[in-house]
């Protein structure tokens, strides 16, 4: 015991006199959290489109106010030229083209129906679907104003469905919280996993391995030692971000912080695991980075943190069941969001208690085979 | 703490092979309690090899070996306890302080709180080190890092202190008081067991043994080994048995 | 001459010899494209949702099929109460809770009107919103179907056409980014990390006393790096044709040239943070934060830069990747030439000498 305390002395002493350390765990994970959330915004605004109106006609322009009052909309030109509006859209200067024809009007009249087009810069798929919906609405909302108003054709001849939708826990849709959270996991999984690794093969670089075997010092109480820090560390980082969150975002914390914790003592297991067998796999501190940032990047991405996990195709959902981020990702979303209870949770929980028994225990077997 | 006559070490025909290739064939050799044990021998030969299973840092292939009383195969943790060691590299940590590094290996002994200060501060007035004790081994000289170093390792008053090739790149002056430090040591009755291929350093010693190709070619004390082998030096008596 | 590439030999040496770092090197993006090709999509599939049918008639029975038939949704169950939405929120089951109310079909029939409840499990936000839009258009499409029997006049038609990526894939967006993103991890990133290790391990000060003059150091160290991150752009972009038929619509020399001058540009930010780094550690992580982070977030890789706040926007100009990217969208997805993208490029260019030029002249500092 006492053994142990003398240890864990040292390595607190050498990592806060890293001097990498402190900006690490203070500095990025603010810039990080500030950045992140302000910039990582996938909703729609804005849409800029420009209107080739070659009919100038009452139906056209009518048609054209319908975009002009919707708030998703920017008109940023109106021109009778095709090719203006094209270029427009090569350059980046507009999104969407809409295109209207200069028999718009007549062909109403006479034919009792007329075309329009959209041409739609598609480059951004999600994007260049969700334009094409909205501009969709807002032609079927006109088509059904000019049967009414100008042909007289009431359009409830046929059945109307009202659709209501309601957005639960997040009823401002704020983008924001929910990519707080992907950050706070980045976060608690970097610390776990990288600096951990790291320290580990440093000390194996500096070549004091060899005077720590000759001590009484036991294999167990040196690793525990090495862990141990940075599991406090990690925690803390946490109970940081979730402060930061607080008071700059106004985070929801509506489930059990408590809980919270406790899961995150078991995925920080995890995650030292991982990185403790990492360690024991490289002999250099450049080869351990990569291979550690390598493995970081892959558990993160497919953990959900931009996108929803459930949307990706079934391997890569195999493919998360060993990646340990996909699980806190989700846990810790629906316990701040939702409130969440153990019982919600307990799948992932003990799920996670076995995989950190398993790589604890593959980490350390092969730690003591390499020293 | 000795075996029956006395012998801090006693080693009976070890044998070290890795793969096909024998590190120590069939060594033979007993250190007595409170003696300056010299290990030499050219580099390769296999000293590094050997001391490294009497530390408990490696098992050996076969052999008999007894350290401060307890058995090599069974009773390393007891043995670890028992000793002190201080290899090429330092091995302080860079990033601690003096007095930190004291602390830490004092505490991993199991040095008591109240030990652990007055010893530290009686040993930073004997190396001169009081004014320093805060600062990091990385910005204090080589020498005083080495005096450290052993100091350190037997701040615990260890039975055995291993010491593996410790004077390397210092001058001759400061090798010289180090080896006076390891004099004292002995005075308290630590054994010490140092491996060197600074012949010279031999002459500190009790007794020398000198590794060729795996094997103790001489045992002796300085004195006998150079009437033996007619030399009027060390040196002399090492390259005459290594063209042998 | 002879030993420069002595030298420069010695270097692909070291970094042919470092197995698995090569393995990471080459697999990368390989494993990039993949991820985001299939995985980071900000498309929905399979939302689970469940089902609360008060009228359990024909109506609102075809409507729950239509749904499931989409091929966006699966069933996550038959709710009977209300306080089952909760249940299946707070268990992460169902997404979406459809509720289609009691006395559905007859309503229809006898006011012409009747309504569904569309509750979402908004804490992700852009997933609700999509699950809602589509939600929202697989019903009213149904709707539509079975009032076609009164064949509307007066019908406006809509026609939309995709420019660019007629077939709507995802994975346009994220080429153009990964290229921009492992160039730079790449160059930068390891070229800042071997030079700092010379420092760290004291050879550099060999390498000085030789006749080999600091520029040819420089050369030397960051030679390998450039044909590793050329042959990862080429990979990048023949993995995205072949496995994901992302094209190269323009010319593909004039591709190739600007991926030259950015990883030129990356590899001086690599020197730049070494002259500034004493230890791998500090290299790696000046590299990771100050050149990946805001490379993914502030470049336009996945976020749009539009949405951002005006700082942020600001922000994003004077970051390489952000007019890299817009580049190589233009040149692959629409075919641009020079005329289009030359304000960009001259910004590029402009980048690149001031970092050769920084680099340099920290470098010779210090050495002084």
């Amino acid at each position: 015991m006492r053994i142990l305390l003398t240890l864990l002395t040292k390595e607190f002493k050498q990592i806060f006199r890293n001097k990498v350390m402190i900006p690490i765990i203070f500095v990025v994970p603010v810039v990080q959290m500030i950045l992140l959330t302000y910039a990582a915004s996938l909703e729609m605004k804005g849409i800029q489109m420009v209107v080739v109106d070659q009919d100038l006609s009452q139906a056209s322009r009518l048609l054209v106010s319908g975009f002009s009052g919707s708030p998703f909309f920017d008109l940023v030109h109106s021109t009778t030229s095709y090719p203006e509006a094209e270029s427009m859209l090569t350059s980046d200067r507009a999104d969407v083209i809409l295109h209207i024809q200069n028999d718009f009007e007549k062909r109403l009249y006479v034919e009792q129906q007329t075309d329009l087009q959209f041409i739609i810069n598609a480059i951004n798929a999600t994007e260049a679907g969700l334009i094409n919906a909205y501009s969709t609405q807002i032609v079927q909302e006109y088509n059904s104003q000019i049967r009414a108003e100008w042909f007289g054709l009431n359009d409830s001849g046929g059945m109307k469905l009202e659709i209501k939708p309601s957005y639960w826990y997040n009823p401002l849709l704020d983008y924001k919280i929910y990519m707080f959270t992907g950050i706070l996991v980045i976060l608690v999984t970097l610390i776990g996993m990288i600096l951990t690794a790291l320290n580990l093969v440093r000390e194996k670089e500096m070549g004091t391995t060899e005077q720590i075997n000759v001590t009484p010092i036991r294999k167990y109480q040196f690793i525990v030692a090495k862990l141990l820090p940075f599991w406090i560390i990690a925690l803390f980082e946490l109970a940081f971000g979730l402060l930061v969150g607080k008071l700059l975002y106004d985070l929801p914390m509506v489930g059990s912080l408590g809980l919270l914790f406790l899961f995150t003592c078991v995925y920080i297991l995890v995650v030292l695991g991982i990185g403790l067998f990492l360690s024991t796999i490289s002999n250099t501190q450049q080869q351990l980075m990569f291979v550690v940032f390598f493995f970081m990047l892959t558990f993160i991405l497919m953990s959900g943190v931009f996108t929803p996990a459930e949307s990706m195709p079934n391997w890569a959902q195999k493919i998360n069941l060993v990646n340990p981020a996909a699980y806190f990702m989700r846990v810790i979303r629906m316990i701040l969001l939702k409130g969440s209870e153990f019982r919600d949770i307990s799948r992932e929980f003990f799920s996670l208690l076995v995989y950190a028994i398993l790589i604890l225990s593959l980490a350390v077997t092969n730690y003591r085979k390499t020293t | 703490m000795t075996g029956a006559n006395g012998h801090i070490i006693e080693v009976k025909d070890l044998v070290k092979k890795f793969g096909s290739f024998v590190a120590n064939d069939r060594l033979t050799f007993h250190v007595e309690k409170g003696e300056i044990f010299g290990f030499l021998g050219a580099n390769g030969a296999g000293k590094t090899t050997a001391m490294r299973i009497l530390c408990g840092l490696s098992y050996p292939s076969s052999g008999d070996i007894m350290v401060a009383g307890h058995d090599v195969y069974n009773e390393r943790e007891k043995i670890k306890r028992k000793i002190g060691y201080m290899s090429q590299k330092f091995s302080l940590y860079d990033d601690l302080s003096v007095s930190e590094n004291i602390r830490l290996y004092a505490g991993i002994y199991g040095l008591g709180r109240k030990q652990i200060a007055s010893r530290e501060d009686q040993l930073l007035e004997r190396l001169g080190l009081t004014n320093i004790r805060k600062r990091l081994i990385r910005e204090i000289p080589l020498g005083w890092k080495q005096k450290l170093a052993f100091s350190v390792a037997i701040f615990h008053k260890p039975a055995i202190v291993f010491l593996d090739e410790p004077t390397g790149g210092v001058d001759p002056i400061t090798r010289r008081q180090f080896w006076e430090m390891i004099h004292d040591a002995t005075l308290e009755g630590i054994t010490v067991f140092v491996t060197t291929h600074y012949m010279d350093e031999a002459e500190y010693c009790d007794r020398v043994s000198i590794m060729v190709e795996g094997r103790i070619e001489a045992l002796d004390t300085p004195a006998g080994l150079k009437q033996s082998y007619e030399s009027k030096n060390m040196n002399e008596v090492f390259l005459k048995l290594a063209r042998t | 001459m002879n030993r420069f590439f002595g030298f420069v030999k010695k270097e692909f040496q070291h970094i042919f010899r470092d197995k698995r770092t090569l393995l990471i090197l080459f697999g990368l993006p390989i494993v990039m494209i993949v991820l985001f090709g299939y995985v980071v999509t900000t498309e929905i599939s399979d939302v689970e949702v469940g089902i609360w049918d008060r009228s359990m008639d024909q109506t609102s029975i075809q409507a729950t099929q239509k749904i499931f038939s989409s091929g966006y949704f699966v069933p996550a169950g038959y709710l009977e109460r209300e306080e089952e939405i909760g249940e299946l929120f707070h268990s992460g089951n169902a997404k979406v809770v459809v509720v289609f109310e009691a006395g559905f079909e007859k309503n229809l029939k006898r006011d012409n009107r009747a309504s569904i409840r569309l509750i979402t499990d908004a804490s992700d936000a852009n997933s609700a919103q999509l699950a809602q839009t589509y939600l929202q258009g697989v019903l009213m499409s149904y709707f539509q179907s079975i009032n076609q029997d009164v064949r509307l006049p007066w019908t406006v038609n809509v026609e939309s056409r995709m420019y660019y990526n007629e077939e709507l894939k995802g994975v346009y967006m994220f080429v153009p980014g990964l290229m921009a993103l492992i160039l730079m991890l790449i160059s930068a990133l390891m070229t800042s990390v071997t030079i700092t290790r010379e420092k760290e391990f004291g050879t550099m000060e060999l390498l000085l006393a030789s006749p080999l003059k600091p520029r040819e150091i420089i050369l030397g160290k960051v030679t390998p790096y450039v044909f590793l991150s050329f042959v990862n752009a080429l990979t990048i972009i023949l993995l995205g044709f072949l496995v994901f038929k992302v094209p190269v619509v323009g010319s593909i020399w004039l591709l190739l040239l600007v991926c030259m001058l950015y990883i030129t540009l990356a590899l001086s930010l690599g020197v730049l943070i070494s002259t500034s780094a004493k230890t791998q550690q500090v290299a790696m992580f000046m590299s990771l934060l100050g050149l990946m982070l805001p490379t993914i977030l502030l470049s336009g890789f996945i976020f749009p830069i539009d949405n951002m706040p005006r700082i942020l926007q600001w922000l994003t100009h004077i970051m390489p990747p952000r007019w890299f990217i817009v580049i190589v969208k233009n040149i692959m997805l629409k075919g641009t030439g020079l005329a289009h993208i030359w304000k960009e490029s001259l910004i590029l260019l402009g980048m690149t000498l001031f970092f050769i030029l920084a680099a340099v002249k920290r470098f010779n500092i210090r050495l002084k």
